[in-house]
C-alpha cells in the first residue's frame, strides 16, 4: 500500500533531485580544488621519485634517494625543531586563547560579535606588515626594550630579535584567532546546566574546567591546534624577518630547495613529509571529534 | 496549622526542620523573583513548590543549591548557614530540568562523577553505583551513552547521579516535564517509592498541580514571588488560603460578594450557604466550590436548591460527567460533576447545591 502511495507525492522525481542537487552544489568547489590543488600536489609529489635536474625542473628517472636523504641529521634536527616551535607556539596559542574565548561566551550577545569581530581585526593588515611592527616592538633600540629600561625591570637591553622565542612570537600573534574562533564555537555549545550539574555534584573549578569543559570542547581544542599548527609549522616568512635566517625551520628548507637549490626532488620530499603529517593529525582530529560527539540519537 | 481541623488529613508525626528558608529576597533588575520568602521543609518531607512561571519557585530551588545569590535573607539546613558554601560544598544534589547529563561519559562514569569528587575508594564507588542502577533499573544500560538513551531513562540516569550522593536534600526541577503521559504516570509512582526507600529530603519544582498533588507530602503555592499557602494536598484543595489559591489549583466555581452579619451574600443571587469562620471581617469575599460538591436537584426533587440555571453544555469524561450551567448573572457557566448516569441533558432547566464551600477574602498574598 503505502508503495503505491509515494510516488503520487512525487517519490522518483524528488529522489533524483536529492541527488541532482548536491551534486550541481558541489561541483565549482570540488572542480577548484582537484585543478589547482590535487593536481599541483600530485605533481609535486611525483618529482619526489624523480632525479634532481641540472637548471632546476627534473629529469624523469626513478630515483629514491632524496627520501634517504630526507632522514640524514641535519634535516631531521632542522624537522624537529619546526615541529618544536610550531608545537610551542600553538601551545602559548591555546593557552591565551581557551580563556578569552571562555570570555567571550560569557560576554551580553551584543558584545559577544563586537569581541569577534576584534579577534579577527588583525586579518585586516597585510600580514608582512604586521611582522615588521614586531621588528619595532622587538628590537633592541625598539619600544619594549625603551619600556623596559624606562621601567627599571631590566638595566641593560635585551635582545630579543632574531630568537626562536621571536619567532613562537610571531607565530602565536598571527595565528591566534584561529585558535580562538573553534574554541568559541566549541565552547558556546556548551549547556551552562552541565557546568552547574558538575558544581552540584562536587566538583571545583578546576575539576569541572577539566572533566567537563576541556573533553566537550577537545573538538575545538584540536581544530584550533591543527589551524594554528600546520601554518606555523610550513612557515617560512616569520623565521626569516623574526628568526633572523638564524632559525630554519622547514619551511624555508622546502622554499629553499625550489628556488635557491635547485633541487626540486628533494623540496618535494620536504613537502611530502610536510602533507603526511598533516593527513595524520586531520585523520585524528576528526576521530576525536566523532567519539566526542557521539552517534546520532535514538528514540 | 490548621491542619488538626480537617479529618481527611492523616496526622504526620512531628518532624524536624531541615530546611529554613527565611525572608529570602531576589530581585533581577526590576522583576522580583523572590519577595520575603520563608519556608520551612522537615527532614524526610516530600515537598513541593508549584506556581506558573514566572512565580520565583526556580529562582528559590537554584539558591538552595547555589547558583543564585539572593539579595537578602538566609538559609539554614540542619541550622547551618547555606549561603556561605560555594554549590560545591553543599549537601544538596540537584535533578536539572534537562537533566543536564555528561554527554561525554556513560552511564555508570555519569553517576559515579559525584562519588569520585568524594575521594572515596574505588571500590565503594563501584559498588554504590551498581547499588543505585539497580534500584532505578538502569544495570544493563550501565555502559550506554545518554544519546543513546530514551527520555525516561536519562530522567533515571540523572535521579540516579543525584541520590548515589546520598545528599540531605535532593532538589528536583520539573523532573517529568520531559516526559510523556504514560512514561509520567510511571516515575511518578517510582519517585515516591524511591523517596520512602531512600529517606531523602525531596524538594521538587513544578507548575504541575497534579504532580504537586500526587507527589509531595505538602505543596508551598508560590506567584509573584511569594508563598501564598503552604498545606498538605487535601487542605490546600478544599481549604485556599486565597483566591489565586482557589483558582490554581483544580477547578473552582468562584463566586464574588461580600461578608455581612457573618453572611456571605452576592449581588445577583443573595445570600449563599457557606460556612463563614467567627470573626470574618465584613467586606468583599469569594464563595470557591469544587465541581464534585455541586448538586444537581431536578425538578420535583423537594430538597432546597440554591442557585437556578440551564445546562448549557454536558460532556461525559468517562464515569464522570461535566455539566457547564448558565446562571443568570455570571459570565461563567457553573461547572458541575457527577459520576454515573447524566443527570440533565442540553437545555433542562437545573437547581444547583451544595453542602461544602469555601470562603476567601484576599485575592493574592
Amino acid at each position: 500500500m503505502s508503495a503505491e502511495v509515494t510516488p503520487v507525492r512525487g517519490g522518483r522525481s524528488r529522489r533524483l533531485g536529492r541527488f541532482i542537487e548536491p551534486l550541481v552544489l558541489l561541483t565549482p568547489g570540488f572542480a577548484f580544488y582537484a585543478v589547482l590543488v590535487a593536481a599541483p600536489v600530485l605533481l609535486v609529489s611525483s618529482y619526489a621519485f624523480a632525479t634532481r635536474g641540472r637548471f632546476g625542473g627534473v629529469e624523469w628517472t626513478w630515483d629514491l634517494s632524496n627520501f634517504e636523504r630526507a632522514l640524514e641529521p641535519i634535516y631531521l634536527e632542522v624537522l624537529r625543531s619546526s615541529v618544536v616551535l610550531a608545537g610551542i607556539a600553538t601551545l602559548v596559542a591555546l593557552l591565551l586563547g581557551y580563556p578569552t574565548a571562555y570570555a567571550i561566551t560569557k560576554l551580553p550577545p551584543r558584545w559577544r560579535t563586537v569581541a569577534l569581530v576584534l579577534v579577527v581585526v588583525p586579518f585586516w593588515t597585510n600580514f608582512l606588515i604586521r611582522m615588521y611592527a614586531w621588528i619595532v616592538l622587538l628590537n633592541t633600540q625598539g619600544v619594549l626594550n625603551d619600556a623596559l629600561v624606562a621601567t627599571g625591570l631590566v638595566e641593560d637591553r635585551v635582545s630579543m630579535l632574531y630568537t626562536p622565542a621571536a619567532v613562537v612570537v610571531g607565530f602565536v600573534y598571527a595565528y591566534l584567532p584561529l585558535m580562538i574562533l573553534p574554541l568559541y564555537a566549541s565552547l558556546e555549545k556548551i549547556d551552562s546546566e552541565l557546568l552547574e550539574a558538575s558544581a552540584n555534584l562536587g566538583a571545583s573549578r578546576i575539576r569541572t574546567l577539566w572533566s567537563v569543559m576541556v573533553p566537550l570542547t577537545l573538538p575545538g581544542i584540536i581544530t584550533g591546534s591543527i589551524l594554528v599548527f600546520v601554518p606555523s609549522l610550513g612557515n617560512f616568512v616569520v623565521p626569516e624577518l623574526l628568526g633572523g635566517g638564524k632559525t630554519v625551520m622547514v619551511g624555508n628548507l622546502i622554499r629553499d630547495q625550489f628556488l635557491k637549490a635547485q633541487d626540486w626532488p628533494f623540496g618535494s620530499v620536504l613537502a611530502m613529509v610536510v602533507v603526511v603529517a598533516l593527513v595524520v593529525l586531520f585523520t585524528a582530529q576528526a576521530w576525536v571529534t566523532r567519539r566526542v560527539e557521539g552517534e546520532p540519537r535514538h528514540g | 496549622m490548621m491542619t488538626d481541623a480537617l479529618p481527611t488529613v492523616l496526622e504526620a508525626p512531628p518532624r524536624a526542620p531541615l530546611v529554613e528558608v527565611i525572608e529570602l529576597s531576589r530581585a533581577f533588575g526590576d522583576v522580583v523573583a523572590l519577595d520575603r520568602v520563608s519556608l520551612t521543609i522537615a527532614e524526610n518531607e516530600f515537598f513541593a513548590l508549584l506556581g506558573p512561571s514566572g512565580c520565583g519557585k526556580t529562582t528559590l530551588l537554584r539558591s538552595i543549591a547555589g547558583f543564585e545569590q539572593p539579595d537578602h535573607g538566609r538559609i539554614l539546613l540542619g541550622g547551618d548557614d547555606l549561603l556561605t558554601r560555594p554549590p560545591n560544598r553543599r549537601p544538596v544534589n540537584l535533578m536539572f530540568q534537562s537533566y543536564a547529563l555528561f554527554p561525554h561519559m556513560t552511564v555508570a562514569k555519569n553517576v559515579a562523577y559525584g562519588l569520585e569528587r568524594e575521594r572515596l575508594p574505588k571500590r565503594e564507588v563501584t559498588e554504590r553505583v551498581q547499588g543505585v542502577l539497580e534500584i532505578v533499573g538502569l544495570t544493563a544500560l550501565a555502559k550506554r551513552r545518554p544519546n543513546q538513551l530514551s527520555g525516561g531513562q536519562r530522567q533515571r540516569v540523572a535521579l540516579a547521579r543525584a541520590i548515589v550522593k546520598r545528599p540531605r536534600l535532593l532538589l528536583l526541577d520539573e523532573p517529568l516535564s520531559a516526559l510523556d503521559r504514560k512514561v509520567r504516570a510511571e516515575m511518578q509512582l517510582e519517585l515516591k517509592r524511591l523517596q520512602h526507600e531512600v529517606g531523602i529530603t525531596f524538594v521538587v519544582v513544578t507548575h504541575d498541580q497534579e504532580e504537586a498533588m500526587s507527589l509531595a507530602d505538602r505543596i508551598a503555592v508560590m506567584a509573584n514571588g511569594r508563598v501564598q499557602q503552604v498545606a498538605p494536598p487535601v487542605e490546600l484543595y478544599q481549604r485556599p488560603a486565597n483566591l489565586f489559591v482557589a483558582d490554581f489549583v483544580g477547578t473552582s466555581n468562584i463566586v464574588t460578594g461580600h461578608v455581612v452579619d457573618q453572611m456571605f451574600v452576592s449581588k445577583p443571587l443573595g445570600p449563599l450557604p457557606v460556612a463563614v469562620p467567627p470573626g470574618t471581617a465584613a467586606g468583599a469575599a469569594h464563595l470557591v466550590v469544587r465541581p464534585e460538591n455541586v448538586r444537581i436537584i431536578l425538578p420535583g426533587d423537594s430538597s432546597a436548591g440554591v442557585v437556578d440555571g440551564v445546562v448549557a453544555d454536558a460532556q461525559f469524561h468517562g464515569g464522570v460527567w461535566t455539566l457547564a450551567v448558565d446562571v443568570g448573572g455570571f459570565d461563567r457557566p457553573f461547572l458541575v460533576t457527577v459520576p454515573g448516569l447524566a443527570p440533565a441533558s442540553r437545555g433542562d432547566r437545573v437547581r444547583l447545591g451544595w453542602d461544602s464551600a469555601a470562603l476567601v477574602q484576599d485575592e493574592l498574598v
